[in-house]
């Protein structure tokens, strides 16, 4: 059984650990590593296209993470106080949004997107005093949206969750005691789900920075960190890209152990 | 009395003012998430449908119509359904067999000093990329790597990459941590006593698996079977890179009809059909689950 259960995290981390070492091989073969080198690292470093992409990547998922964030727990605390129907309503939605296949929310919000545009395109230059009216297109903002719409889902549930195993009788105590409903807000209650918003922030940040398909879809001209990654392995594999991987593997690697840490926090405090 | 009733009235008023006030602060405080679900994704799918019922422009893109057409043309992809509903269920059971006895291990033996990190290692490769870890597998079975250690002692020209073998591998790498958790979930909430009880009553450890301890950690199976098999349903990545072309799925037929020949209303009638799909996977491990849990529900307290 012992044995078992050890190749099997043998097979979860052999691969990854595959290619972190054969980042730091000086040849371009999988097979043999010849000697240790890190020019790799100084080609990807200064390839200017994915510096770019890796902005780019870093903007969208903080962005969309910090905007999941605050609108994902104003949901989670104002559902509670929501009918029984609506918050049904709000609980179906938020469940599509995670359920739903990336590959169809990529293509839905494209579509709609276009045919949004397609109508408020013209209707914009009409109104518009000057002679270049802006024009909406896909890029930053659509995978933002996208990318929003998934993580509110994530920190709506991750937050709610921690608010279920709030005790009741602190908030109703911090009343009691004169308090007024933002001061007990302030003091008791965001106190105690912080941990658990972070978390969800850097999971949503997380998800974010590794989408991929999401992004192919409603990118437009713009290149995000994992689309240059695909385009780049359908050029051809090279250790380049060895490099890359692992930089983008010890990025996620920090982000997920910090969330992990955040909410067995959470979990501690609350006495689970 | 005309005091009496005016301070009730006020304390009414008061009170009307007080829940119109907590109502406005909490239609404030989930405006902006409806907001975003109704623009993001309701409009989303409405447009989608919209468009599944169209024709395709002559230069691409979309042509307002009601047609029934882009359905009736669904057949023209049945490799991308049938490749998709055989290895999304495959893969699924086969993730299960690995999964299992990781379970099993974490839950009942593992040492609880070392429980927390155990399963740390096993969730943590779940939230990296998909796409570095798929990657990985394509640089290992790729021409550079087995292969050519094969060669190596003399046999020669072996493929392992863009084979069905490939793509079941890569979404078992890809998906056994999902699989794993639901079911150590279910597995470590077991109440030990339930197995002393069947050892006490005679019962050798294997039929006391088998009668308690496998019932018992159903609904974590069937969690863990469902979520993995719905989102291989909308898988691309891992057919893409390690089937290359040759193993496809219902999302690489999509972003070929999106990207590649802009044809929008007949990947739109594709795209509503999976989310369909995806429906009536959810509705029948729902239904089953909720059979397993009324049944097989065991209180000892």
């Amino acid at each position: 059984m012992r044995a078992l259960v050890s190749s099997v995290y043998l097979f979860l981390y052999a691969p990854i650990a595959l290619v972190v070492l054969f980042s730091f091989n000086a040849g371009r073969n999988a097979s043999e590593f010849t000697s240790f080198s890190a020019a790799w690292y100084g080609k990807a470093l200064s390839n200017t296209f994915l510096v770019s992409a890796l902005q780019n990547s870093l903007m969208i998922a903080f962005t969309s993470a910090a905007l999941a964030a605050v609108f994902g727990t104003m949901a989670a605390l104002g559902m509670e106080r929501l009918g029984p129907r609506v918050r049904a309503v709000f609980d179906a939605l938020f469940a599509a949004a995670i359920v739903v296949p990336g590959v169809v929310i990529g293509i839905a919000t494209l579509v709609a997107l276009v045919a949004v545009f397609s109508f408020v395109n013209p209707a914009l230059a009409m109104i518009w005093p000057g002679d270049h009216p802006p024009q909406l297109g896909l890029g930053y903002g659509s995978i933002i949206a996208a990318h929003g719409l998934f993580s509110m889902a994530l920190v709506a549930m991750i937050v709610k969750a921690r608010i279920a195993s709030l005790g009741r009788d602190i908030v109703e105590a911090s009343s009691d005691l004169y308090a007024t409903p933002l001061t007990t807000f302030r003091l008791i209650v965001l106190p105690q789900i912080l941990p658990s918003i972070l978390a969800g922030f850097l999971l949503a940040f997380t998800f974010s920075f590794d989408d991929f398909i999401i992004a192919f879809f409603v990118a437009g001209s713009k290149t995000t960190l994992p689309i240059y990654v695909f385009a780049s392995i359908r050029r051809g594999v090279t250790p380049e890209i060895n490099a890359i991987a692992t930089l983008v593997l010890v990025a996620s690697l920090l982000l997920i152990l910090t969330a992990r840490v955040l909410m067995r926090e959470t979990k501690s405090k609350s006495g689970e | 009395m005309r005091a009496q009733f005016n301070t009730r009235f006020n304390g009414l008023t008061m009170r009307a003012a007080k829940n119109t006030k907590r109502n406005l602060v909490m239609a404030a405080l989930v405006a902006p998430a409806a907001a975003w679900l109704c623009v993001f994704l309701v409009l989303p799918f409405i447009a989608m449908l919209v468009f599944a019922f169209g024709e395709r422009a002559p230069e691409g893109g979309y042509q307002a119509a009601f047609t029934f057409a882009q359905f009736a043309n669904l057949p023209t992809r049945a490799a991308a359904f049938w490749n998709t509903l055989m290895l999304a269920p495959a893969g699924a059971l086969l993730c299960l067999l690995v999964a299992y006895p990781v379970a099993y291990y974490l839950a009942v033996r593992a040492n609880p000093r070392y429980r927390l990190i155990l399963v740390s290692l096993v969730v943590v490769p779940f939230w990296t990329s998909l796409l570095v870890r798929t990657y990985a597998w394509m640089y290992i079975l790729g021409s550079r790597g087995i292969p050519n250690l094969l060669a190596m002692i003399g046999i020669e020209d072996v493929r392992m990459l863009n084979t069905p073998g490939a793509v079941l591998l890569g979404i078992v790498y890809g998906y056994l941590p999902l699989m794993i958790m639901p079911i150590y979930v279910s597995l470590e909430k077991l109440d030990r006593r339930l197995l002393e009880a069947s050892a006490d009553l005679g019962a050798k450890p294997v039929s006391s698996f088998l009668g308690v301890t496998l019932p018992l950690s159903l609904p974590g199976v069937m969690t863990g079977v469902a979520l993995v098999t719905i989102l291989l349903l909308g898988e691309y990545l891992i057919p893409q890179l390690l089937g290359g072309g040759k193993v496809f799925f219902i999302g690489n037929a999509l972003v070929d009809l999106f990207l590649q020949s802009r044809n929008w209303p007949f990947g739109s009638a594709i795209a509503v059909t999976l989310v369909a799909v995806v429906a009536v996977v959810l509705m029948v491990a729902m239904r089953i689950a909720w059979k397993v849990a009324g049944t097989r529900q065991v209180d000892l307290v």
